[in-house]
């Protein structure tokens, strides 16, 4: 089973510092099967369609105090294994902001 | 009896289904559905349990094929069912008690607390959304969203069918606990004693699972003691204090029995707030009450909780020593100015001490937020006995009081700068 560990931070962290060598560490453990780490929110640009057009909007498209920062994309046998690592990475990163923990839809 | 068997081994039933918790319930309806039809025609066979968890199978197996939607993995767990369902139905097979992984399950705190107290009603009780939507006042379309949501979550999100890892324990365990006691009290607050009787059931339940853990043990000790006096709480439908109720009505074989799953929490160690608050329960059933005892012990479940209501009730019980001028003062410093028993404690308090006009407007808040019937009654009584007119629309008896405090204000003394 895979979830998607969804970290989102504080607009005011600034996404390109260096990761901490524990987060390095931790984002080597055999559970990790992939991640990215997001640039800032204002670099983002969001495609809607409201009507026949295309829409661009300068910025993220959910206007929040927390903005996805990265995704970590994990193996767990059930939601308590993904809690208990998702606590992990929390408990790193936890200057940063906070995780949401998503099961990821496999399909075919 | 029929209705005996469903109440009794429904979550028994449904739990051996475990894998997806819709296709459980399914099965257990069906298999129920096929009692009610055949054991009144056909007698009850010897192993009701046996018989109708192999016929929740066998109609498992049936819809699974039938309905082929998730076609690979239905096709395994139909294969993984039929091989179960091989043993002979007559044969007296013993089946794996599994409710203690279901609760935990419904438990499950990435559940909402709501969504948990639904699911553990309608899993493990038997009750239909339909009742389960009356008991908390809630459209039953709200309640089946809930329900039918909370169901997918675990399907999705893969919550597991298992009791936790002895780090996470003592955690869930608490989340159980707090879902059971939670059902006693929306019945204990209404006078209703089927929500009581559901929770003591599923009280039951666990210590029957969990026989050398303390706290279901002192949760089951402390809603016997409670609901032991619930024949003599209400009189014609009005509330009746404890120190007024007839004490013939109290029921001794639950008391006894509360006090001995007490003893025995307290033999294995237990030193939780269940405990404590059994202790509390315990004292209250004594005569005349022993007010000291039952100080100290709401002064140690406040150092457990931390939580202002219990420091609340420590507060009534010093009000019995010392008289309630002290009293007063200690509950005006609490955070609980949403909570209907602060005013109606405060109220109490005012009264006692002769501050007729602070007494009435404290009822006046107790009444605008109880949300039980027999309550609003009881503190209406309370408020004619002060001498105000009851009213049906509380607003207006605020304005009532409101204006009836600035008189008497008016005609006292000269407010100082």
């Amino acid at each position: 089973m895979k979830y998607a560990l969804l970290a989102y931070s504080r607009p005011e962290v600034d996404q390109r510092g260096e990761i901490l060598p524990e987060i390095t560490e931790a984002l080597s453990r055999p559970e990790v099967k992939s991640w990215v780490r997001l640039q800032n929110a204002e670099s983002a640009t969001t495609v809607s369609s409201p009507g026949d057009g295309t829409l661009l909007t300068d910025g993220p498209f959910v206007d929040s105090k927390e903005y996805l920062g990265g995704l970590i994309v994990i193996e767990a046998a059930d939601l308590d294994e993904a809690l208990a690592i998702a606590a992990d990475f929390q408990s790193l990163m936890r200057a940063f902001g906070v995780i949401e923990v998503r099961p990821i839809l496999e399909t075919g | 009896m029929l209705e005996d068997v469903f109440r009794q081994e429904w979550g028994r039933v449904l739990a051996t289904f475990l894998g997806d918790i819709e296709l459980a319930e399914d099965a257990a309806q069906d298999a129920f559905a096929a009692a009610a039809e055949r054991w009144p025609r056909d007698g009850q066979p010897p192993n009701p349990i046996g018989w109708l968890i192999t016929t929740g199978r066998n109609r498992a197996i049936d819809r699974i094929r039938r309905e082929r939607a998730f076609a690979d993995k239905a096709e395994h767990l139909a294969r993984q069912l039929a091989e179960q369902a091989e043993e002979s139905m007559d044969e007296i097979t013993v089946f794996p008690d599994e409710r203690l992984e279901l609760i935990f399950t419904c438990c499950h705190p990435a559940l909402s607390l709501d969504a948990q107290v639904a699911l553990t009603l309608r899993t493990l009780g038997g009750l239909s959304t339909e009742e389960i939507a009356r008991a908390f006042l809630v459209p039953f379309e709200t309640m089946s969203k809930r329900l039918t949501r909370a169901k997918h979550k675990i399907r999705d999100a893969v919550i597991p069918f298992a009791v936790p890892s002895d780090e996470l324990l003592p955690d869930r365990l608490d989340a159980v606990l707090a879902v059971v006691y939670l059902i006693f009290n929306q019945g204990w607050g209404e006078g209703r004693g089927d929500l009581a009787a559901e929770a003591i059931r599923l009280g039951r339940a666990l210590v029957e699972l969990m026989p050398d853990e303390p706290d279901p043990l002192a949760l089951l000790a402390l809603m016997l003691l409670n609901d032991s006096r619930r024949a003599a709480r209400f009189r014609n439908d009005e509330l009746v204090l404890l120190d007024e109720q007839d004490r013939s009505l109290w029921d001794r074989a639950q008391i006894d029995e509360g006090r001995e799953l007490l003893r025995r929490a307290i033999a294995l160690r237990g030193t939780g707030p269940y405990v404590v608050q059994a202790a509390i329960a315990d004292l209250h059933l004594e005569e005349p009450r022993d007010w000291r005892e039952i100080a100290t012990l709401y002064g140690v479940l406040a150092q457990l909780t931390q939580s202002p209501v219990v420091e609340m009730n420590r507060a009534i019980a010093l009000a019995e020593i010392n008289g309630p001028e002290d009293a007063l003062e200690l509950i005006d410093q609490l955070p609980l100015d949403d909570y209907c028993y602060f005013h109606s404690t405060r109220a109490d308090f005012l009264r006692r001490l002769g501050r007729n006009t602070e007494a009435r407007i404290a009822y006046g808040r107790a009444l605008a937020l109880t949300q039980s019937e027999p309550e609003r009654r009881f503190l209406e009584g309370r408020m004619l006995e002060l001498g105000t007119p009851v009213n049906a629309n509380w607003q207006e008896l605020w304005t009532y009081t409101l204006n009836d405090l600035e008189q008497e204000l008016e005609g006292g003394e000269e407010p100082t700068r």
